[in-house]
C-alpha cells in the first residue's frame, strides 16, 4: 500500500471552472450546470510558446498551473505524470486527412505537437523544468493507471509529483470511434510527507478483482453523465471526497482488476 | 539503487530477428537500412522488418490486428521470450507481473489506412476499423498482457523517442514500490506515414542511409522495432530456462529540457542531468562506463548536442557511438532495441563503431568509435532523446 498527501488540487470540466468553482458544486453547495468554459490562458507559457499551444496542451495546462499554485511548490520542482486517452485528437486528425488526400504534406508544427508528452512538454517548457514527466496513455483505465504510477514515483523517489490527467473530445470522423462528450481535466500535487496545506492521504493500491461500479462512479446523480463520458472524469469521486473532506474508498477499473484508493482527509473540520 | 535483473530479452529490426541475428549483423558491420518502400512514399531509407505483413495474431486476439501489434507479436516469439514470461508468471503468479511499454504511434497505420478508405458521401470511417483494439496507444499493452496472459497493473507510456526507455524507469518505480514482482517492459514502433511525412516536414529525413556522428550526415533513417525484456528483483527466484540475453540495470536518469518541443537544448543540459542522475543512481564514476551507445539520430542538432553533454561528464576517454546506422532511428522502440545491443556488447565484448562514417564531425570532442572494437565490457549507458524535451539515461551491467 503506498501512501501519499494531496497538497493541490484542480479541475477544469462543464460546470467546474476551476477548483473554488468545483469545490461548492461538487459539495453539493451549487448545482451543476452543464456549461462549458474555455480555460485560461496558460500564463506559466511566454506569449510565443502560448500561442503554437492546442485547446487541448491549455487545459491540461490550467488545471497543472492551478493545482501547483494551491500546493505552494515551485513548478520546476516537481516531477510530473500526464495520462490521456486521446492526446492531441484535433491536431492527429489534421494529420490523418492530410496523409490521405494526395498532394497534401504534413505541416511540422502539427507533426512535432502530435506527440502524446507534447502538453507535458509545454509544461516543462512552461514551469522551466529540468524534472522528469511521465506520459501515459491507457483509454478508459488512464486515470486510475497515471495515480498509480504518480503514486510509485512519490513512495519510491520521495519526491513531489504532479499528476495531471486530461482529454478532449476527439474530431468527427474519429468521434464516432471513440466518442468523448466534453473537456475534462483535473489534476493533483502529490506529495511523499503531510504538509502544512495538505487536503487528505490517499492510500493507493492494485488490486487483483474487478472494481465495484457503485465504487468509481460519482456520488452526485448529476455527474453521471460527465464521469461516463470521458475518461479523465473518472477522477469524480476523488474529486467530490477532496471537496467534501469526506472519508472515501474508490475503485477505479483497470481492465480486469482495478486501483483501490482511500481517502483520509488531514483536516478535522466538519465537512460543510 | 538496487540492480534490477533483465531475466530474458529480444528484439527485432531491420538487423533481423532476435539477438543472435542482432549480434551477426552487429560483428559483421552489415546495415538493415534499404531504399524507402513503404507507405507509397520513396524518399530515404528505412530500416524495415521483414515478415510483418504476413504475421498473424492468435485468433481469440484478432481485433488487435494492427502492424504495430503483428511487431510486437513477431518479437514475443523470438528467443524464448514467452516462455520466460510463463516461468516467471508460475512463480509470482499473475496479478505479479506487469507490463509497462513504450510506443510513440502504436496502431497509427490502421488509422491512416481507414482515414483512406472513409465512405466518400458521409465521410465516416470504414465500420471495420477498430480505433480501441489498433491505433489507441493503450493497445500494445493490453495486448501484450492479454497474450502473456497476464494479470498484473499494465500500462503505456508515450514519451515521443524516449518511450521504451522510460517504461524501464517507470516499471522500477512499480517493482521498488511493491506493486509487482516483475514487469515485462520494452516497446514498439511501426513503419507509418505520419513519422516519415512528419520528418519529412521537419526536413531531418537524410536522402542516404543514415550516418550518425559523420561531418557530413544528414539527418536521420526511420526504422521500425519491438523488443522486450523481463526486469525482476536481483535472486527473486532460481534462473529459469536461458532467454535471449541476461544484463542488469544498474542505474537510470530522466529528465526534461523545458527548452523547446522538437530542438535539443544546445548544450545538452537536460542530458547532462539524466546522465548524471544515472551515474549517481549506480553508485559510478563516469570512468566505469566502458562504452556509450548514443541517441545518436544522425542529425545535426542531436549528435552536436549529444557530443557536448557526453564530452561534459566523460571527457574523451568514453568510447561511444551510435548504431542507428544498422536499424535507422526505431523512434519510441530504440531505447528496448539498443538495451539488447548495450547487453550484447557486454555478454560478447565488444563496442560496435559507427556505421557509415567517413569523417566524423571535426567538431566533436568525444571518443566517436567508427569501427568495431573488441574487448571486455563491463558497462554500459544508452541514451534516448525525445520531443517534448525528454531525456532518458540507462546503465547497464553483466547478469548478476
Amino acid at each position: 500500500m503506498m501512501r501519499v498527501f494531496v497538497s493541490g488540487v484542480s479541475v477544469w470540466g462543464p460546470g467546474l471552472a476551476g477548483w473554488e468553482m468545483a469545490r461548492t458544486v461538487l459539495r453539493g453547495a451549487q448545482p451543476w450546470t452543464e456549461e462549458e468554459t474555455m480555460p485560461p490562458a496558460p500564463s506559466i507559457l511566454a506569449a510565443n510558446e502560448r500561442r503554437r499551444t492546442s485547446p487541448v496542451v491549455r487545459l491540461a495546462l490550467a488545471v497543472a498551473q492551478e493545482a501547483t499554485a494551491m500546493s505552494g511548490h515551485e513548478p520546476a520542482s516537481l516531477h510530473s505524470v500526464f495520462g490521456s486517452s486521446n492526446g492531441d485528437g484535433v491536431v492527429v486528425n489534421d494529420i490523418l486527412q492530410a496523409l490521405a488526400e494526395p498532394g497534401r504534406d504534413v505541416s511540422p508544427t502539427q507533426f512535432h505537437n502530435s506527440v502524446h508528452n507534447a502538453a507535458a512538454g509545454y509544461w516543462t517548457i512552461g514551469a522551466g523544468t529540468r524534472q522528469p514527466a511521465s506520459c501515459l496513455g491507457c483509454h478508459d483505465a488512464t486515470m486510475g493507471l497515471s495515480l498509480l504510477k504518480a503514486a510509485a514515483e512519490v513512495h519510491v523517489e520521495q519526491v513531489s509529483v504532479l499528476l495531471c490527467v486530461y482529454d478532449r473530445p476527439l474530431p468527427e470522423p474519429m468521434a464516432e470511434k471513440r466518442p468523448t462528450t466534453s473537456a475534462f481535466a483535473c489534476a493533483l500535487v502529490l506529495t511523499p510527507e503531510q504538509e502544512p496545506g495538505s487536503i487528505a492521504s490517499l492510500a493507493v493500491r492494485y488490486r487483483p478483482d474487478l472494481a465495484d461500479p457503485a465504487l468509481e462512479a460519482p456520488r452526485r446523480e448529476a455527474l453521471q453523465a460527465l464521469y461516463v463520458g470521458n475518461a479523465a472524469a473518472r477522477a469524480l469521486r476523488l474529486l467530490e471526497s477532496l471537496a467534501t473532506q469526506r472519508p472515501d474508498r474508490i475503485e477505479l477499473s483497470c481492465l480486469d482488476q482495478s486501483i483501490e484508493i482511500i481517502v483520509t482527509p488531514c483536516s478535522t473540520a466538519p465537512a460543510s | 539503487m538496487q540492480p534490477l535483473e533483465i531475466t530474458a530479452g529480444t528484439a527485432i529490426s531491420a538487423m533481423g530477428r532476435g539477438v543472435d541475428a542482432t549480434l551477426d549483423a552487429l560483428r559483421t558491420r552489415r546495415s538493415g537500412l534499404r531504399p524507402t518502400d513503404f507507405g507509397g512514399i520513396a524518399e530515404g531509407h528505412i530500416g524495415r522488418v521483414d515478415g510483418v505483413e504476413a504475421h498473424a495474431l492468435p485468433a481469440a486476439l484478432a481485433k488487435y490486428d494492427c502492424r504495430n501489434n503483428r511487431l510486437a507479436d513477431m518479437a514475443l516469439n523470438t528467443d524464448g521470450f514467452s516462455s520466460a514470461v510463463a516461468e516467471a508468471r508460475a512463480h509470482y503468479g499473475a496479478d505479479r507481473v506487469a507490463v509497462v511499454l513504450g510506443t510513440s504511434t502504436s496502431g497509427i497505420l490502421s488509422g491512416e489506412d481507414a482515414y483512406r478508405d472513409r465512405d466518400p458521401d458521409t465521410g465516416r470511417l470504414p465500420a471495420g476499423f477498430d480505433h480501441e483494439h489498433t491505433q489507441d496507444l493503450f493497445s500494445l499493452a493490453r495486448y501484450v498482457r492479454a497474450v502473456l496472459d497476464l494479470r498484473g497493473p499494465a500500462f503505456v507510456v508515450s514519451t515521443a523517442c524516449a518511450s521504451a526507455s522510460k517504461s524501464f524507469i517507470d516499471a522500477h518505480h512499480l517493482i521498488e514500490a511493491g506493486v509487482c514482482d516483475a514487469a515485462v517492459v520494452g516497446g514498439a514502433d511501426s513503419l507509418c506515414r505520419m513519422t516519415m511525412r512528419g520528418f519529412a516536414a521537419l526536413e531531418l529525413i537524410s536522402p542516404s542511409p543514415c550516418r550518425p556522428c559523420d561531418a557530413a550526415r544528414t539527418g536521420i533513417s526511420i526504422g521500425e522495432a519491438a523488443g522486450f525484456a523481463l526486469l525482476e528483483r536481483s535472486g527473486a527466484r532460481p534462473a529459469g530456462s536461458q532467454s535471449g540475453i541476461r544484463a542488469s540495470m544498474l542505474g537510470h536518469g530522466a529528465s526534461s529540457d523545458g527548452h523547446h518541443m522538437s530542438s535539443p537544448h544546445p548544450r545538452g543540459e537536460g542530458a547532462i542531468l539524466a546522465m548524471r542522475q544515472a551515474l549517481a543512481r549506480a553508485g559510478l564514476e563516469p570512468g566505469a562506463i566502458d562504452y556509450i551507445n548514443l541517441h545518436g539520430t544522425g542529425t545535426r542538432a542531436n549528435d552536436a548536442m549529444e557530443d557536448v553533454a557526453v564530452t561534459e561528464l566523460f571527457g574523451a576517454a568514453t568510447d561511444c557511438s551510435s548504431t542507428k546506422g544498422w536499424t535507422g532511428h526505431t523512434l519510441g522502440a530504440s531505447g528496448i532495441l539498443e538495451t539488447m545491443i548495450a547487453a550484447l556488447c557486454i555478454t560478447h565484448g565488444f563496442k560496435p563503431g559507427c556505421l557509415g562514417v567517413s569523417q566524423v564531425d571535426p567538431a566533436f570532442r568525444s571518443k566517436v568509435l567508427f569501427d568495431n572494437l573488441e574487448g571486455p565490457v563491463h558497462r554500459v549507458m544508452s541514451n534516448s532523446f525525445g520531443f517534448g524535451g525528454i531525456n532518458c539515461s540507462l546503465i547497464f551491467g553483466p547478469a548478476a
